[in-house]
């Protein structure tokens, strides 16, 4: 054994606990740390982002694409508060996360002192757990628990403070070698799944929601059997897609605020609904209140702080997900429902009549749907597909051909805009793939700055800012219910996004049509770097169908006039 | 509404009352009492949280403290069968026309005088929230300079225990 310094402690730790990349920004508290990780440089990759914000994203996109830890790393003060949002952003979507800040010396702490801030109180409520290390004998411990708290159950992410000092001082290091294992896992009662399968032998007409918990919970494809064999149509949560692929014969795509009419109306006519790794989010279930009334509902979730928080259960079952169906499905009777079924088809059928795909959109100017069509066929399926947050999120969320679990990057909970370059570079890098961003001239607004780390790092990223002049959703609302007083949400900015881009040191392109873009599109994912796609799109495209916020199904909007 | 007690048993480090009482705050549930003190060992200390609510609010409290990574042991107390005390430190003018009442009061609600000068009386009583309660509004009237409460401790009767604390 060897004694070695607290800041060698953190990178010996990390490396164990098999972290690969590590995204941050440097500064006056963690100078020591920034010595160890170039000292480290061929064991451990440092990406240096333009922000610390765009640093926290991209741990988040690394550990959504690929379901192991993302590590950022900020210094004291500023940088550790520009984390803040980015580790909400982890918080509300369950992603596994350890972010590292310095901060000043023990003796230094709570005087104020320069780049001082109490970043533990500051992200209380919105880490699973956090930890200030005043001891350099509790700091690899301590780093361990907190890898092993981000993906224990229900993930999420942890910050771990460590003064300056602490990273000075001296400690025995025994290296473990083994990156830590989690908590095992809750699972499911026996009874209580015998008595979720007689509920749904007895059902009628059953209805399978599900969310991000299938996906983090690595059940994906036992959810597409579990449905198949109880023949139940499918529905899920923005955080559920991409579990399941968007051609599967029983999935009827997102359901809720801007999900698919034929989802969120199966799910009200349905008896049953067996909510999967969902938390019943306002978005997915409009009314809380009325939403329940008509089915009974079974809830299966790793966290049984989702039981009975937003939506009463008939049945409620803590247990992970992966076992749970696994032992479910063994229990239920192998179903065929020939009436429930010819019903989803007519929903199916009245969704096409309802909601009327457009392709024709004002002059000059490029139907988002269009777009995504173009996009997803030049594009194929090896990539990660990333949002932003805005009317391009819901535009893909509902028509992205999504077929791999993990492929579908976005801000789900906290919407997040300025989440986009940061996600889709922490993704790229984790799996070594192409990603496409999908944004929004307001998002792009927010996060542009990470395209130079996007050039630096030669990252292969195809960008298509869905470009209207406008903060599109909020209008949307305002154009609805303020009688159109656009208040703050016309941009009337002169940005040239194309120029930018090559200021930037990528490339760039404008298309007048979708033959152009088609055309652009070959040539950008031909492309070895940053590619941006300054798409023109009509102010007056709206996302539909649409619940109001609080509504129900029977009052879906299908056109704003 | 009805009024829940727990009992909760957490690791005796920094921040921890911050972790638990902030987890209230965050999720909009509101805390009648809250005391927190250390166990017969020095790596735990006890918290107990008294709260009004239905059995869903308390089923939702209760999971979300359970979360908590600090949180060793949490356990809803039967009231019937629990032990529930306060205590209350109250200073009262020492009027020659009131001191005999007060006295009296005392005496009847077994509590004690543990200050006495020529113009305040300081009594010191223990007992289950209502009684305090009784209490106050009794001697309300003599004056009162100011009072202390200490918000409820319990524990419940009999073999039940909280458990970890040893192991």
């Amino acid at each position: 054994m060897m004694k070695i310094s607290g800041a060698k402690t953190v990178v010996e730790t990390l490396i164990e606990q098999g972290c690969d990349t590590v995204f941050g920004y440097p500064g006056g508290q963690v100078l020591d740390l920034f010595d160890e990780i170039y000292l480290a440089g061929d064991r451990i990759d440092f990406i240096l982002t333009a922000h610390e914000q765009g640093a926290a994203h991209a741990a988040d996109g690394y550990a959504r694409a690929t379901g192991k830890v993302g590590v950022c790393i900020a210094t004291s003060g500023p940088g550790a508060t520009n984390l803040v949002t980015g580790i909400a952003t982890a918080a509300l979507d369950s992603v596994p996360l350890v972010a590292i800040t310095g901060n000043v010396s023990c003796g230094l702490i709570g005087r104020d002192s320069f780049q001082e801030v109490d970043i533990v109180g500051v992200t209380m409520p919105i880490t699973k757990h956090n930890f200030i290390v005043k001891d350099v004998n509790e700091l690899a411990d301590t780093i361990r628990m907190a890898f092993k708290i981000a993906k224990s159950d229900r993930p999420g992410p942890v910050l771990v403070d460590i003064p300056k000092d602490v990273q000075l001082a001296y400690a025995e290091f025994t290296a473990d070698r083994q990156p830590v294992i989690p908590y095992p896992l809750t699972l499911a009662a026996e009874e209580k799944l015998r008595k979720a399968a007689q509920m749904i032998n007895a059902a009628k007409r059953p209805y399978v929601y599900f969310g991000g918990g299938v996906i983090s919970g690595k059940a994906a494809s036992q959810v597409r059997s579990f449905a198949e064999r109880i023949d139940a149509p499918m529905g899920c949560s923005l955080m559920g897609l991409s579990a399941v692929p968007y051609d599967d014969p029983l999935f009827l795509g997102m359901q809720g605020m801007h999900g698919h009419y034929a989802a969120s109306a199966a799910e009200s006519e349905a008896d049953l609904v067996i909510a999967l790794g969902a938390r019943f989010s306002d978005r997915a279930t409009g009314n809380n209140e009325r939403f329940a009334r008509n089915f009974k509902v079974i809830h299966i979730d790793i966290d049984g702080a989702e039981l009975m928080k937003n939506i009463p259960a008939d049945l409620a079952i803590q247990g992970d997900i992966r076992d749970a169906l696994e032992r479910l499905s063994g229990m239920v009777e192998k179903s065929s429902r020939p009436k429930w079924r010819e019903r989803i088809e007519a929903l199916r059928a009245e969704e096409k009549k309802l909601c009327k795909r457009k392709t024709q959109t004002a002059e000059g100017m490029l139907s988002p749907q269009e777009i995504i069509g173009v996009i997803s066929r030049a594009a194929g399926e090896d990539v990660n597909i990333v949002t932003d947050v805005g009317q391009h999120q819901m535009w893909v969320a509902q028509e992205y051909p999504l077929k791999r679990p993990r492929s579908f990057i976005t801000s789900g909970g906290l919407g997040t805009m300025g989440f986009g370059m940061g996600a889709t570079i922490g993704a790229s890098k984790a799996v070594g793939r192409r990603s496409v961003l999908f944004t929004g001239d307001g998002s792009f607004g927010m996060d542009l700055n990470e395209l130079a780390t996007a050039v630096t790092e030669k990252i292969p990223l195809v960008v298509v800012i869905m470009n209207n002049g406008v903060l599109g959703m909020v209008r949307q609302l305002q154009t609805m219910f303020f009688d159109r007083r656009y208040s703050a949400t016309t941009l009337g900015r002169k940005t040239d996004f194309v120029k930018l881009a090559e200021a930037f040191g990528a490339k760039g392109a404008r298309p007048r049509n979708i033959a152009e873009l088609e055309k652009i599109a070959g040539e950008a994912f031909a492309y070895d770097g940053p590619f941006v796609i300054d798409c023109p799109v009509d102010s007056n495209e709206f996302v539909l169908p649409m619940l109001k916020p609080n509504g129900s199904i029977d009052e879906i909007i299908t056109e704003i006039k | 509404m009805k009024q829940y007690v727990i009992g909760v048993i957490v690791a005796n480090i920094t921040g921890v009352l911050s972790r638990v009482s902030g987890m209230f705050t965050r999720r909009g549930f509101n805390i009648d009492s809250l005391t927190v003190g250390e166990t017969e060992s020095s790596s735990f200390s006890r918290i107990t949280i008294a709260f009004h609510g239905d059995e869903d609010l308390k089923e939702r409290i209760l999971q979300q403290i359970k979360k908590l990574h600090d949180v060793r042991e949490v356990e809803v107390l039967d009231k019937k069968d629990t032990v529930i005390r306060e205590l209350l430190l109250i200073k009262l003018r020492n009027k020659t026309e009131n001191r005999q009442d007060i006295m009296t009061a005392v005496e009847i609600f077994r509590s004690k005088i543990v200050d006495y000068s020529a113009s305040s009386l300081l009594i010191e009583i223990t007992g289950e929230t209502s009684k305090i309660d009784a209490f106050i509004e009794l001697v309300k009237p003599y004056g009162i300079m100011e009072m202390c409460r200490t918000g409820i401790v319990a524990i419940e009767r009999g073999e039940n225990c909280l458990k970890t604390v040893n192991q």
